[in-house]
């Protein structure tokens, strides 16, 4: 630290009640820090401090070949890694000018959206426990299990998957796939409501998620805030929708936007996704043409010279992978766009003028992966 | 009419007797109070562990789980081992704390339910502290307790726990308030302040039935009151472990924690039993006005039966609570309580007083 960081911190410390969450603390998900100054129970301002888990993921990419890339992504945004292998398989895949079979693309979209599902459930469930409602997290877990099993089955892995290979699959997916994601359909269907009637019509939580941490359209635009929380201040930002990549052209779905822009709109737009995961999956579920699992692709992969750009919508919002190649076999730079990192810093906007319990109820309705801010 | 109950006087009559027959008298009171206190602290810790055992099974059943299973038959000596295991601990030493009040703060904490516990009526006759100031007793002695939560949040020297201290503190002080006029509801009703004698003015029906719409709204007055007094459920802020780690116990260890922890499963013990004892009759059974072939099938069933039912239900609806709300945030706590909770109670006071005067309850 240099001595003007210092000195300003120990001003800071003399001048108000500040008070750490974090590296360490239940609410922040993570090796997350803010320094909160508060007066009295309200929250003056809050500075958010990163860096706890950075690995130097884009760094370590200049080193490895394109299929090694891919694992650390799923270390990026744990929560909807099959999302993030997409978002480098699509850059590879565009570069090297491979066009992938259509099973691909139906399965890759269907497993988005299973990671999506299972993503949201886990942000419910921690929702529900920052807000003091520790019941919501095993009605959470309870379905997102059944999820998990799915990809065990499929990919031997329930959270890392790093199924997607550039050009493809690893391998094809299980026979009982198709079955068992229909199951869950029907299954999930049942439990949905009860997520909504132990939580979402809950007096005491809409008074606390109502009104909460207000977002206009504007400064979601100027964070550059996207995903869920975005559109829950009516910002249209669905990569699904602007550019759409996988089959998603070939299915209808709506993209949930809500205009209070609170914590509450914020709740309620995952709440609605859900709903709109299970539409897409069902209509992909039972069309999965035939056909090979991965087009052909050469063992040691070159990205012809150039520079190359492709986003996804993950279950926080866009991740962009934008990738420089000098035609080596590994990345000449690597940079990620990581929602989260957008997504975190709206947070002192938010969270001053509020109550602590306000900012806890905010950032978890930001729902943040700390290892994606830091990377 | 109850005749018909087992009166424990009659046992602990015999035990005076006898130990005046073998000693003086002045030694017989000391070895009574030696006694008293020896089995009030075994129930005490016994009590403390069963419902710390009773929680973890009723938040399992709650949220699809199966709870403690594995020490013992159904779990049982699960509480017993967590127990051995928090004697154990290492008092972890905090530097800059005040150390005489960081000592201090647990014990005053479970001094001030100790004390509370000693005028719960258990069964007929089974009543340590019964004298006429009984109710006005058990709301001063249980609100000491929220100097040793202040104490303990003064002296840990942390800032997490200083806030949850102060937001203790504007809790506990408001909602005594409610609590206190919601029992006034049935003081008023029955017309005096010692227990023995409000639960023999129930003897043809619990006040809750007796008292018409007034006496069941300062029921659930003293419900929501009440959990938020013990510091539980949707009104945890003291110790709100999404925002403030754990509150006012941040920085306690080993057993001066489980001080604290025992001493809040105590608290919602006494509660439960204040609660049942004024509204719901405490061990007196179901009686119904003069049907007497009725109420003498429910007197064969013993008083002390009939007083921890009546707890335990109090004690299970205090734990639903708990699993089910998410937490309120400290305005809106204070909200409810200034806002709603006061100014139901005392209109509800008034109706009451009216009730009572015109002599229209049962």
């Amino acid at each position: 630290m240099s001595e003007e960081i210092i000195k300003d911190v120990i001003v800071r410390e003399n001048e108000d009640y500040i008070i750490n969450m974090g590296p360490q603390h239940p609410s922040t998900h993570g090796v997350l820090r803010f320094e909160v100054c508060l007066k009295g129970e309200t929250v003056k301002y809050l500075i958010p401090h990163i860096g706890y888990i950075h690995r130097g993921i884009e760094k370590m990419s200049e080193a490895i070949t394109y299929q090694q890339v891919i694992h650390l992504t799923d270390r990026m945004d744990y929560l909807s890694a099959h999302i993030n292998n997409e978002a480098v398989c699509m850059v590879v895949e565009e570069a090297m000018q491979v066009e992938v079979p259509e099973r691909v693309k139906y399965i890759r979209t269907i497993l988005d959206e299973l990671n999506r599902i299972a993503s949201h459930q886990l942000w419910w469930c921690a929702f529900g426990m920052d807000l003091g409602a520790l019941t919501a997290f095993f009605y959470g877990l309870r379905d997102r299990e059944q999820i998990l099993d799915i990809f065990e089955e499929s990919f031997g892995s329930r959270l890392l998957h790093s199924f997607n290979t550039p050009g493809g699959l690893m391998h094809d997916v299980h026979p009982n796939f198709q079955k068992r994601t229909k199951e869950f359909i029907t299954y999930f269907r049942k439990k949905l409501p009860e997520y909504d009637q132990l939580l979402t019509g809950n007096i005491i939580f809409q008074e606390r998620a109502k009104g909460v941490g207000y977002m206009s359209r504007e400064k979601a635009i100027a964070y550059g805030v996207t995903g869920p929380s975005g559109r829950g201040s009516n910002l249209a930002c669905d990569i699904r929708k602007i550019a759409p990549y996988g089959a998603y052209d070939k299915v209808q779905f709506d993209e949930i936007l809500m205009t209070e822009g609170d914590t509450f709109a914020r709740y309620q737009v995952r709440m609605a996704e859900m709903w709109e995961s299970l539409k897409i999956i069902e209509q992909l579920i039972d069309n999965i043409p035939e056909g090979d699992f991965t087009a052909k692709m050469k063992p040691i992969i070159k990205l012809p010279v150039g520079e190359y750009f492709k986003r996804v919508e993950t279950a926080r919002g866009e991740l962009a992978v934008y990738v420089v190649s000098d035609g080596n076999k590994s990345p000449y730079r690597v940079k990620f766009r990581s929602p989260n990192f957008s997504n975190l810093f709206v947070m002192n906007e938010l969270a001053a003028g509020g109550k602590i319990a306000d900012l806890v109820a905010i950032s978890g309705s930001l729902d943040l992966v700390i290892p994606d801010i830091d990377r | 009419m109850s005749s018909k109950i087992y009166d424990f006087s009659t046992l602990t009559g015999s035990i005076d007797a006898a130990l005046n027959s073998w000693m003086s008298p002045g030694l017989a009171v000391l070895t009574e109070l030696v006694i008293i206190g020896l089995v009030f602290l075994i129930f005490y810790a016994l009590l403390g562990l069963f419902l710390v055992y009773l929680e973890r099974k009723v938040c399992a059943v709650i949220q699809n789980r199966v709870g403690p299973n594995r020490v013992g038959k159904w779990g049982l000596l699960q509480t017993i081992a967590d127990l051995i295991k928090l004697l154990m601990k290492e008092l972890i030493p905090i530097r800059k704390a005040d150390h005489l009040l960081f000592i201090l703060a647990p014990f005053i904490v479970i001094i001030a339910s100790f004390m509370a516990m000693g005028a719960v009526p258990f069964a007929k006759g089974l009543h340590v502290l019964d004298f006429n100031i009984g109710v006005f007793y058990v709301m001063a002695v249980s609100s000491l307790g929220v100097v040793g939560i202040l104490i303990a949040g003064w002296s840990s020297n942390s800032k997490y726990s200083l806030i949850g201290a102060m937001r203790s503190g504007a809790q506990i002080v408001s909602y005594e308030l409610s609590v206190g006029l919601s029992l006034m509801a049935i003081v008023v009703f029955s017309g005096t302040m010692s227990l023995s004698e409000i639960i023999e003015s129930q003897v043809n029906g619990w006040w809750i039935f007796k008292g018409h719409i007034p006496a069941f709204i300062a029921f659930i007055v003293f419900l929501i009151a009440s959990t938020a007094e013990i510091n539980r459920g949707p009104f945890d802020l003291a110790e709100a472990e999404s925002e403030l780690t754990a509150g006012f116990h941040t920085e306690y260890s080993g057993i001066k924690f489980a001080f604290f922890f025992l001493a809040e499963y105590i608290n919602m013990f006494i509660v439960a039993a204040l609660g049942a004892t004024v509204f719901l009759g405490g061990w007196m059974p179901l009686h119904i006005g003069n049907w007497e072939g009725f109420n003498q099938v429910m007197d064969y069933i013993p008083s002390i039966v009939w007083f921890f039912t009546k707890t335990f239900f109090i004690i299970y609806v205090i734990m639903w609570f708990k699993w089910t709300f998410p937490r309120l945030r400290i305005d809106q706590l204070l909200t409810l309580e200034w806002k709603f909770l006061l100014p139901i109670s005392m209109v509800n006071i008034l109706l009451i007083a009216f009730l009572a005067l015109m002599h229209w309850h049962f």
